[in-house]
């Protein structure tokens, strides 16, 4: 007989925090562990629970397996040897990384973007946020345990990624856009493949209406659950669809401008329902608010270099100062703070990752919930563990 | 009155659950829009857009030789230092040459030795370690590098993805391999540097 917590050749005795969760007074209680391999955890998240029956009494989401230095990354690297980390920082929604950094290295150095980049980027950008809710909405319904909808949504996302393939080369962890512009022009085919795309997509919404978001399965396992009141989203800096969820019409291309977004005419979807069908439900508004910006963007789209002539080379040295420079990513705000000495490379790189923020709401809102509901809770947060962990 | 407004409802999900398997049925009858791979495999048109790893471009006049001047930038801008750049040594000098140098050193003239050739005896590239950001290719004063379009690549040993970009060049430029699409200039916007 050994006891649990002898040193044996499995490790009976837990990890640091199997050991230090401590069981709370009811002896009925069971701890449960989900992950760090789990398929509804998307990536290598662990979460432990503390059951009663099938009721949470506690959660903790335990981080750090896909931790890989990101930020120290950015002090050992130049301002342009550091592009390639940001597609692999939120490998969904990469380009909008690929944005704040540009943005924040411009902002520091005063570099000036030519007019066509900043179109360009508008429409990449958003197109790969489509693909990032296309996938969100494929991976959280096969959470929940339909297995047909992903394969709709990866029919259309292919096509996105077609699309942005010819411009960045890549599929998925895209190095597209530079300091002053982007890599490599949108050429006329790219252009009209969108320009096919967005109707063909809008004719698909209906269908993904039909599908799923009328479905009376779908609607009972999400409406009611996972309510995220707006003083809970506040209290943990949530943002993105799931402070939006939550009736808050925040987002950063309008509250704090950046680029040509204040040209172009959008509004913010918001649900004030605050629970899983109201992010569903914004989720789906954005796929059609992310179109509308496509077509004017593509409409208002000027001729001219994309990339400014006078860019920055890869041992470029920057002015002294310190920014913060943030987008809205398809997950919340993406902030970068960059602090220069002045040398070729940054002297600290802080990046604020939506997901961390909303991440940390979950052990409070799952408090009491199902343990099947907490899994259709995390799945409506839309976790990158990624970017979460940096 | 409760009863009937309950039964309403479960028709109504009923209902829904019936159009969601009309959708489905009708994207079952629908022709396939998946590649069977590898018994059919993906057309050039939307291969030749995809970045491969970094390959040398020859000369024009010589297809067997690269393009490169054996400057480095590529090796010492790239971030994860995946490639390896070695200089030619410079020749040894004939007799002739020898005693003309001799000649003019004791003449108290500058000597003029013979230069190294400008392209590269070695360029090795660590595919393993690449991301892929294309910072070599912008870097290249010579335009030297580019992506490849090769997308088939699997391997059992980590070694089967050091390459060395000169033996793969004399390879190209004795036979195009048969699986890898032409590279078309026109459809690639990354291979000219048009705005730069």
């Amino acid at each position: 007989m050994t006891s649990s917590a002898s040193p044996g050749r499995f490790h009976l005795g837990g990890d640091f925090y199997t050991n230090h969760f401590e069981k709370g007074g009811s002896p009925d209680t069971m701890i449960l562990n989900m992950g760090p391999q789990h398929p509804a955890t998307h990536g290598v998240l662990r979460v432990i629970f503390e059951l009663d029956g099938e009721y949470i009494l506690r959660t903790e989401p335990v981080l750090g397996y896909l931790h890989r230095m990101h930020e120290k990354m950015g002090e050992e690297q130049t301002y342009y040897q550091y592009m390639p980390n940001m597609g692999r920082v939120d490998y969904l929604h990469a380009l909008a990384w690929n944005w704040a950094w540009a943005g924040a290295v411009e902002k520091l150095g005063g570099i000036e973007v030519p007019r066509r980049a900043e179109f360009i980027r508008v429409i990449t950008c958003e197109l790969n946020r489509i693909s990032s809710h296309l996938l969100w909405w494929g991976a959280f319904l096969l959470d929940l345990g339909a297995f047909t909808p992903i394969m709709y949504a990866f029919d259309d996302r292919e096509r996105i990624l077609d699309i942005l393939q010819r411009p960045t080369g890549s599929r998925l962890t895209y190095s597209y856009y530079r300091l002053g512009g982007v890599a490599a022009d949108l050429d006329d085919t790219a252009l009209g493949m969108i320009r096919d795309f967005v109707p063909h997509l809008r004719s698909r919404l209906p269908m993904y209406r039909n599908l799923v978001t009328g479905n009376m399965i779908l609607r009972h396992r999400l409406e009611g659950v996972g309510h995220i009141p707006v003083e809970m989203c506040r209290r943990y800096g949530a943002t993105g669809p799931t402070l939006r969820g939550s009736g808050v019409a925040y987002d950063v291309r309008k509250a704090e401008p950046y680029s040509v977004y204040p040209e172009l005419s959008f509004n913010i979807p918001t649900d004030d329902k605050c629970d899983g069908m109201a992010r569903y439900n914004v989720r789906m508004a954005e796929i059609e608010q992310s179109l509308d910006i496509i077509e004017q963007a593509l409409d208002m789209l000027p001729s001219g270099e994309f990339w400014v002539k006078n860019a920055p080379k890869p041992k470029w040295k920057a002015p002294k100062g310190e920014v913060y420079f943030a987008v809205e990513g398809a997950r919340g705000k993406i902030g970068v703070h960059l602090i220069s000495d002045g040398s070729a490379n940054p002297y600290r790189v802080k990046l604020r990752a939506p997901g961390f923020s909303n991440l940390s709401l979950f052990a409070e809102v799952t408090k009491g919930t199902l343990l099947a509901d907490a899994v259709a809770i995390l799945g409506s947060l839309d976790m990158v563990i990624p970017e979460i962990d940096r | 009155m409760t009863m009937i407004r309950e039964f309403g409802k479960a028709l109504q999900g009923l209902w829904s659950l019936a159009i969601g398997l009309g959708v489905t049925f009708r994207a079952f009858v629908r022709p396939q829009v998946t590649v069977h791979y590898p018994r059919a495999t993906v057309d050039d048109a939307n291969l030749r857009t995809f970045h491969g790893h970094v390959e040398l471009v020859g000369k024009d006049d010589q297809s067997a030789v690269p393009r490169c001047i054996s400057c480095g930038m590529c090796a010492m801008n790239c971030p994860s230092a995946c490639l390896t750049v070695v200089k030619q040594k410079p020749p040894k000098p004939t007799p002739e040459q020898k005693t003309a140098m001799e000649e003019a050193e004791a003449r108290g003239e500058k000597v003029k030795k013979p230069a190294a050739p400008k392209d590269p005896a070695r360029f090795s590239y660590d595919f393993s370690l690449c991301s892929l950001c294309g910072t070599c290719v912008e870097s290249c004063p010579a335009d030297s590098l580019r992506f490849s379009n090769e997308i088939y690549q699997a391997g059992f040993d980590r070694k089967d993805f050091h390459f060395d970009l000169l033996a793969r060049l004399r390879g190209q430029a004795e036979s195009r391999s048969g699986r890898t699409p032409n590279p078309d200039p026109s459809s690639n916007p990354k291979t000219d540097k048009g705005g730069k």
